[in-house]
């Protein structure tokens, strides 16, 4: 209660302060005149009535103040003159304050996007009722595992969910949920939308209301799924739609299937994974419906979907977990796939679920990503703390230019923390303004960072809408900054001593070589750290270059893939290999195409299949069986890519389902299972989950990255399509081409058009697939390379001041010594000595810095280690280099300068 | 900075001037006349420190204040309890009373 008058009294004595201060001043004054009326009575006279008064009381403007100062809104109201103080002051020197609020912007900009990225893909729950009881459901350390694996969390099959739906304990409602990409053409290029097969009791659990139409329940997915169902996100409807109400009555085809929409959900729910987006949410019963033959849904080895639930009161995670721990066993025996071997299903029947906390959602941007930010997020700290110690060196040499002025105010009585305080408001107004304006930069530099991760075959979707603790880290900065850059200086200013201030001439004395300490500690450190930052950047530009210049074993430019999906055709199983060649034949004779064949993996796209490898005839090896990776590809393949064949020969039409099969393997896999000898005309064995099959090696060619540029060259094994068992009823044909990729595809879509106009066709370039894939290793180049450039800059700014100020200081004896003889080359030596000193403390500090700190990236180079002494050379060098030009400038002003000005200016 | 009457117990201030507006309204140099004749001139007090208190004591609810004319036909600002005030006084007097008999018999014990 008390705490509020005080609060309102305060108001009012501050906004209406002139009436205030003149109670305040008559009150005061009545008092003063009634002791002195007092005194007169006693006899005194008038005067020496009022003397003694004054004697007794103190001074009357002395005392008002430390009434007036007594209370809170003093403070603020001393605050407020000391800001409008400080923005006189900074509007008196615009080039300082431009120059001082663009170096903080650009530091505490590149700090918050940083953080901005890591707060939306790490720090944030999910936007969904209660995020704190949504768990995970999943296969602890699950490791290896055999099957079909697709969509981003192959965690669980359907078999498995259906097991801990009916038999968990833990949660109050499981859901299951797997992402795609579906197709919404009716026919010929596809067009690819983000879509969600989700159990029925995903939103339900979720606790998500529709904002249109309604949401997907349980009796939406039962077995056969009648006519299947489809809810759209807001932001689809908004773009697909134009937000039209109508579209509750529309119907939606994927993959050719027709889905009616029966709902919109809310516009702040994209989904449980971060970083992502859904377009289309449809039930898992439909999953057969779309997929067709290549159904995941009825395949016990097919694993698709993630599961999560939540919580009921008073269960934890870890009891959660305890109880699925003990369901495991019998839930494992349910779901064994049938055709599992002996060696597999024993490892399958040892699996153990578990229940993991999701309150901030799934994210495999998250695993990707957090390590990059992070550094990315210490490398721009580094920036800013240059960019603070280049601040203060400025404030020092303000304050130099202020030391009268300050002794003067001194001598006159204002009090010292009075003073700081004055000279931290400036501060805190540069840190304030640098920190605004920082915000606006770190809004767009992170979008712009966000776009650049996201690829049309991987579009990201990040919410990066402000929150209270981006709102809250830029705030820290801005104070961080101010205390770093304001502090000292402010400290330093006040405790000048007023009478040797005031006694000092304008010009002449070196003001004390402690005052000149700190600039040269600033400089030094900026030094070192710029150097840390120098060589970070060099090292993630080298690493990309070496990714960017790697001989993957085969060629990456001028290659197209064109997939084209026949599954409308219902072509029977035993013409689909006739059916793709046939296509491929058709491809090959497009003007300007040198090259092309079928190949069911492409190199670096992300897919792979691996099989066991049994070596020889017979016998059964000792453990677990090698895994090779497996492509299934046609003639003409490694004269597509340009992979030289060093053994044997390509396959030709004599390979059919009649002959023995045939197959070429990689170097690697003749070093790892033919101990190095020509694998030509061995024969081993390939297991699959349904069958095992005899090859004999026809062929040996050159090593190529399969997954991955950064891997080591794993063992390959290509078998030919034409001897492939079970083909699917889709075409892959990689293609090698002089003509440009427009009229290519435009080509390709004609000649399948001439075909059948009902197969779905989509296209991706080699080149761009592999860019893609070094998205990460381009921002860590280019975002350390812009961060060190700034540094630099910064660093050689900060130098150039230093050194200017110190000639400027030394004016006079460099002009006595001028004038006693030393050539200006002498004096120009004298500078440089200065700066090399500083110079050298700097490079040496920030090699040690670069060496320690060069661990935390080790496992993000390709190709070189963090201490890679060409590049710290290259760094230190460099660096030298714009150093001794930014003193160059100071020193050679200082050697043209007239002894006989200087010294009569004195 | 107001120099607080060293001989003055931390807090007893405001207790005081409770007590010299117990009567009757006053002004601020009728309060600090007060104060020094009932204290026999032990307690001199200055214009500053007085001030201060009294608006600590306004702000805290427990004096309220009118501008009035003096005796002398003057215009001065007169300080009076509320009913806070009169209830705070009673309860330190209290406290004042029950400590200084405590004190007492420690000093008599030794």
């Amino acid at each position: 209660m008390s705490l509020l008058r005080n609060l309102a009294s305060g108001l009012r004595s501050l906004f209406r302060k002139k009436q205030a201060d003149r109670e305040l001043t008559e009150e005061l004054s009545g008092f003063l005149e009634m002791a002195a009326e007092e005194k007169i009575k006693q006899g005194m006279s008038r005067e020496d009535a009022r003397r003694a008064v004054r004697l007794e009381q103190g001074n009357f403007e002395v005392t008002r103040e430390a009434v007036r100062s007594a209370t809170w809104e003093s403070f603020v109201d001393s605050f407020w003159q000391d800001l409008r103080y400080a923005t006189r002051q900074l509007r008196g020197s615009p080039l300082f304050t431009a120059a001082a609020i663009l170096s903080l912007a650009l530091g505490i900009g590149a700090n918050t996007a940083i953080f901005q990225l890591i707060d939306a893909v790490r720090l944030r729950t999910l936007p969904v009722k209660n995020p704190q009881e949504i768990a995970k459901v999943a296969i602890d350390h699950r490791g290896g595992a055999s099957g079909d694996f697709s969509t981003r969390y192959p965690d669980l099959t359907y078999a498995m969910w259906d097991q801990i739906r009916k038999q968990q304990q833990g949660f109050s409602e499981v859901f299951a949920w797997g992402p795609n990409v579906f197709n919404t053409a009716p026919g010929g290029e596809v067009h690819k939308v983000q879509g969600l097969w989700v159990s029925g009791e995903f939103f339900e659990t979720l606790g998500v209301t529709p904002i249109l139409g309604r949401l997907l329940g349980p009796e939406d997915d039962q077995p056969g799924c009648g006519s299947p169902l489809a809810v759209i996100s807001y932001s689809f409807w908004q773009r697909e739609y134009g937000g039209e109400r109508s579209v509750l009555e529309r119907t939606l085809l994927i993959n050719r299937q027709p889905f009616r929409i029966i709902g919109v959900a809310p516009s702040d729910f994209t989904g449980v994974e971060v970083g992502r987006y859904f377009d289309v949410a449809v039930p898992l019963c439909s999953e057969p419906l779309v997929n067709g033959e290549s159904s995941q849904w009825k395949s016990r080895a097919g694993w698709w979907l993630s599961v999560m639930g939540r919580l009921k009161p008073g269960w934890s995670v870890e009891r959660a977990s305890a109880q699925l721990r003990a369901i495991s066993p019998g839930l494992f025996e349910a779901s064994l796939p049938p055709e599992f071997n002996p060696s597999n299903a024993k490892h399958f029947l040892q699996y153990k679920l578990g229940a993991f906390p999701a309150d901030s959602g799934l994210s495999d941007l998250r695993q990707s990503y957090q390590m990059p930010l992070c550094l990315l997020l210490g490398l721009a700290g580094l920036v800013l703390l240059i960019a603070s110690a280049n601040l203060a060196n400025l404030m020092l040499a303000r304050a130099s230019t202020r030391e009268k002025e300050i002794g003067v105010r001194l001598a006159l009585g204002a009090g010292r923390g009075r003073l700081i305080r004055q000279l931290l408001a400036e501060s805190l107004l540069l840190a304030l303004l640098g920190a605004a304006l920082g915000a606006i930069l770190a809004r767009n530099l992170s979008q712009v960072l966000v776009a650049s991760l996201s690829t049309q075959n991987d579009p990201l979707f990040v919410d990066l809408s402000a929150d209270w603790r981006m709102l809250g880290f830029t705030m820290g900065l801005a104070v961080l900054t101010c205390i770093l850059f304001g502090l000292a200086p402010a400290l330093r200013t006040a405790s000048v001593n007023p009478g040797v201030v005031l006694k000092e001439g304008t010009r002449g004395t070196t003001a004390g070589r402690s005052r000149f300490g700190l600039r040269r500690v600033l400089v030094v450190s900026q030094i070192a750290l710029s150097l840390t930052l120098l060589v970070g950047a060099l090292l993630f530009a080298r690493s990309l270059n070496n990714l960017a210049g790697l001989d993957a074993g085969f060629r990456q430019n001028g290659i197209l893939t064109a997939y084209i999906d026949f599954t409308p055709l219902n072509i029977p199983k035993d013409a689909r290999i006739a059916f793709a060649n046939d296509l491929l034949q058709r491809v090959r004779a497009i003007p300007g195409v040198e090259s092309a064949a079928l190949a069911t993996i492409v190199p670096i796209s992300g897919d792979g299949i691996g099989h066991d490898i049994l070596w020889g005839q017979t016998g059964e090896p000792e453990g677990d069986a090698p895994v090779a990776d497996f492509n299934i590809i046609s003639q003409g393949y490694f004269d597509t890519l340009q992979t030289k064949i060093l053994s044997g020969r390509d396959f030709n039409d004599h390979d059919t389902n009649g002959s023995p099969n045939a197959a070429i393997v990689n170097e690697a896999f003749a070093k790892q299972f033919a101990k190095g000898m020509n694998p030509v005309g061995m024969i081993f064995r390939v297991r699959t989950l349904q069958t095992t099959r005899l090859y004999e090696i026809i062929g040996l060619v050159r090593n190529t990255k399969y997954f991955d540029l950064r891997e080591d060259f794993q063992p390959i094994v290509y078998t030919a399509k034409a001897q492939y068992a079970t083909p699917g009823t889709d075409a892959q044909i990689i293609i090698r081409s002089r003509a440009g990729l427009v009229g290519l595809t435009s080509a390709i879509k004609n000649t399948a058009e001439a075909v059948n106009p009902n197969m779905d066709i989509s296209f991706s370039s080699l080149r761009t697939t592999i860019e893609e894939g070094l998205l990460r290793d381009r921002l860590m180049a280019r975002l350390s390379g812009f961060f060190a450039v700034l540094a630099v800059v910064l660093a050689v700014i900060g130098l150039y001041g230093v050194m200017s100020y110190m000639v400027a200081r030394r004016r006079n004896e460099i002009a006595i010594r001028m004038a006693l003889g030393a050539e200006p080359a002498s004096i120009i030596r004298l500078v440089m000595r200065e700066s090399g000193t500083l110079l050298l403390a700097g490079l040496v500090i920030g090699t040690a810095l670069a060496l320690a700190g060069g661990q935390a990236a080790t496992a993000m180079l390709f190709g070189l280690k963090p201490t890679d002494p060409f590049t710290l050379g290259a760094a230190l060098l460099s660096l030298s280099l714009v150093a001794a030009l930014a003193s160059l400038l100071p020193a050679n002003r200082a050697s043209r300068n007239d002894p006989m000005k200087a010294l009569r200016d004195e | 900075m107001p120099d607080k009457p060293t001989d003055l117990v931390q807090g007893t201030l405001d207790m005081l001037i409770l007590k010299t507006l117990a009567l009757e309204p006053m002004h601020g140099y009728g309060i600090s006349v007060r104060l020094e004749q009932m204290s026999r001139g032990v307690f001199r007090l200055n214009a500053g420190s007085l001030f201060v208190a009294f608006q600590r004591l306004q702000r805290a609810g427990l004096l309220k204040s009118e501008w009035k004319a003096t005796e002398n036909g003057r215009r001065a600002k007169y300080y009076s309890l509320t009913e806070q005030g009169r209830k705070r006084l009673n309860s330190e007097t209290r406290e004042w009373g029950r400590q200084v008999a405590a004190i007492a018999r420690i000093l008599e014990a030794s």
